[in-house]
């Protein structure tokens, strides 16, 4: 089934609880139309669902997916798809700050830019940037991996935990604990997954991974100003 | 410790628990961690007295007379606001921090009590969701363990910017305290020390908090209140934004609020006493006529039914204890006073909940200590705690001719000191005065 809604029609909530009334195992697929900036559009989902919204979205837009497919077909704000769970997220432009925020699970693809904090704290989902990711992206990531096509920021990575993070281009600097590591058989294979599902060409053998040296795991008195 | 001898004379500022501090410090080379809340004497409380009715008010008749003691929080905006039965709920602390067992202690407790419980960093257990009747969950920078179908089980929610023991603070969880289990919550490694950020990850500042409480209404329907915890420093202007924000609760966490594992210096030397942030929060929400309709619960170092009955007077509609709870399951208690030795402390001073070796198997993941609690017997003692605590405060309420504890006022209370007087807004004992109001 298709369903059709206009934001300049209809509100926020009253899109966002004709979704979460939904079935468990609804597959539908739904228009949203006129975005303009609104705020946490499409948040909450947890159905196998289709969702293509139209316009640029304000903060937080699908926050905590579960299951559901969303397409923005503009550009985010602040924290899209924070704390997804499961699903996919793809953004057609670029994505404000804190993108895919301490995700557990899913995909959050983004063809543009994202801004500062990409990936904060993530815990456990994918990222891939087809652009560049701005400072501190993936700090104190946890898991999952976050990809970048473009270039990074400064302090890439910093308190990093088990995050696993691949760029293809320029490194501004890394943060506290982010060091460069080999790229073995079982990296590359990771990335070339991650790649193929967001859609991209890049050659994985062209990217570099970073991960955490792991000496802030436990506290040392001589890293105390790391902390 | 040597016994003081005539002729020597301990100095006020080099006291030998100074000295020692400083002797800890060039041996190890570390600030020192600990659990518990401020040591320190800081204006509290015990400085304020209550004038009882005579020729010019009346009492209520003890037992015969009704006085009130329920509380409707989130009001504001939730479909479905928490009806309790005391104003005494039990704050935030963690699965991690405390054990299953603990936790389980303190759901059983709060039921018997006809009050709520709390998560806290590390997300919520099924069982604490089972024994739970009413169960707020945490919304906190780290977000371990956040999710949507634990989020949507809430029966309210705590969106929390600070902690009274640690205001501007984050957490640390050390590596000895990360079973599998707390691990696998928190989606990190098992044995390594966890650090919980001290702000939140995708927001900064009230008007991101705005939408942000937006984010979590529309997830969970509007149907559940969200409170918001702060930690009590500016309090006056941190309450007028969280209100602007959208909170329907503002939880007020005062700086002799305990922790699970905090710098001392922190615990000791951040954020103003629980007393004096009562005032200027209640008189931030009676500005923007907020007053009973945003709640404001209150907490930080309550330990008796005269600490609930004053945070009543001074216009909180509910309160919550950390600390106090874990006394009463047996936190500290004299039976476990050679264990407590055995670990470099004693019964009444054990303060080291980071660590994981409470012997009273309360803060620690060692299956074989925590067994050591028994959770109905542990939250028995809860609920008779927070019974004494409910008839207390009616005991003092009906004193002053109150048929309800939210009918308490400042018009009831006097200060002991000119301090107290200051900070809680009533006048001195046997005066008219309060310092810093002028009443010609
Ligand atoms: C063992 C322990 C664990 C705590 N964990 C949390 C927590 O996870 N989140 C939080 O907001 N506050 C936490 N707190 C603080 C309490 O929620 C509460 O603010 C404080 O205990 C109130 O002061 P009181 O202990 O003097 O009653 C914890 C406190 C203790 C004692």
């Amino acid at each position: 089934m298709t369903m059709k809604f206009d934001l300049k029609q209809q509100t926020v909530r009253e899109l966002n609880q004709a979704l979460h009334d939904l079935p468990k195992d609804a597959t539908d697929e739904i228009n949203v139309d006129n975005l303009m900036g609104e705020h946490n559009v499409a948040v909450g989902l947890d159905q196998p669902i289709s969702v293509n919204l139209n316009g640029h979205a304000g903060y937080y837009c699908a926050g905590m997916n579960q299951k559901a497919e969303v397409v923005i077909n503009g550009n985010a704000g602040q924290g899209v798809a924070e704390n997804m769970m499961s699903g996919k997220v793809h953004v057609k432009g670029n994505a404000s700050q804190s993108a895919g925020a301490t995700a557990h699970g899913g995909l959050l693809v983004i063809d543009g830019d994202a801004a500062a904090r990409c990936g904060i704290s993530m815990k456990g989902v994918d990222i891939v940037v087809k652009g560049s990711v701005g400072h501190m992206s993936a700090f104190m990531g946890q898991s999952g991996c976050l990809v970048v096509c473009g270039d990074a920021g400064e302090a890439l990575g910093d308190s990093l935990y088990e995050v696993h993070i691949y760029v293809k281009g320029r490194v501004e600097s890394l943060g506290a604990d982010c060091v460069k590591k080999e790229m073995r058989a079982e990296h590359l294979e990771e990335l070339s997954q991650l790649l193929k599902e967001a859609g991209c060409e890049d050659d994985p053998a062209e990217f570099t991974r970073y991960g955490s040296a792991r000496q802030l795991y436990t506290f040392k008195v001589d890293n105390a100003s790391a902390y | 410790m040597s016994e003081k001898q005539p002729g020597l004379i301990e100095s006020a500022t080099f006291s030998r628990d100074v000295i020692n501090e400083i002797q800890r410090a060039a041996d190890t080379g570390i600030y020192d961690i600990r659990g518990f809340g401020a040591k320190r004497k800081v204006p509290h409380f015990d400085d304020l007295l209550f004038l009882g009715a005579s020729m010019s008010r009346y009492p209520l008749e003890g037992y015969r007379e009704k006085c009130g003691t329920d509380v409707t929080l989130g009001t504001r905006f939730a479909k479905n606001p928490i009806k309790l039965d005391t104003v005494v709920t039990i704050a935030g602390m963690s699965f991690g921090a405390l054990s299953a067992n603990a936790k389980e202690a303190l759901g059983r407790g709060a039921n018997m009590a006809g009050t709520s419980t709390t998560t806290g960093d590390g997300g919520m257990t099924p069982e604490e969701r089972k024994t739970s009747k009413t169960l707020v969950y945490q919304y906190l920078p780290s977000r371990y363990g956040m999710n949507p179908d634990d989020l949507r089980k809430a029966d309210a929610i705590e969106v929390v910017l600070g902690q009274g023991a640690k205001p501007g603070g984050g957490g640390m969880l050390l590596g000895q305290k990360i079973t599998d289990r707390v691990a696998k919550m928190r989606d990190l490694p098992k044995g390594i020390d966890q650090r919980s950020a001290c702000r939140h990850p995708d927001w900064t500042g009230p008007d991101d908090l705005a939408i942000k409480i937006q984010e979590l209404r529309e997830i969970t329907d509007w149907n559940v209140p969200i409170y918001v915890k702060i930690g009590a420093t500016r309090t006056y202007y941190d309450v007028k934004l969280a209100v602007k924000a959208g909170a329907d609760v503002i939880v007020l966490d005062g700086m002799q609020g305990g922790t699970a594992a905090t710098q001392d210096v922190f615990i000791e030397h951040v954020g103003i006493p629980t007393m004096a942030a009562i005032p200027q929060a209640v008189r931030a929400l009676q500005e923007m006529d907020m007053h009973r309709k945003v709640q404001l619960i209150v907490s930080g170092g309550i330990r008796s039914g005269a600490d609930v009955a004053k945070c009543m007077a001074l216009g909180a509609d509910a309160v919550a204890i950390g600390t106090a709870a874990l006394i009463a399951l047996g936190c500290n208690h004299p039976k476990w006073d050679e264990e407590y030795q055995k670990i470099g402390s004693a019964a009444g001073y054990y303060d080291d909940y980071h660590e994981g070796k409470c012997p009273a198997g309360i803060s620690t993941q060692d299956p074989e200590l925590a067994a050591r609690l028994d959770p109905e017997l542990a939250g028995r003692r809860l609920a008779n705690y927070l019974n004494v605590l409910t008839m207390e405060a009616q005991t003092l309420a009906r004193a002053c001719g109150k048929s309800h504890l939210h009918n308490l006022e400042p018009e009831d209370l006097v200060a002991l000191n000119v301090e107290a007087a200051a900070m809680a807004g009533v006048p001195l004992a046997g005066t008219d005065w309060i310092p810093g109001r002028h009443s010609y």
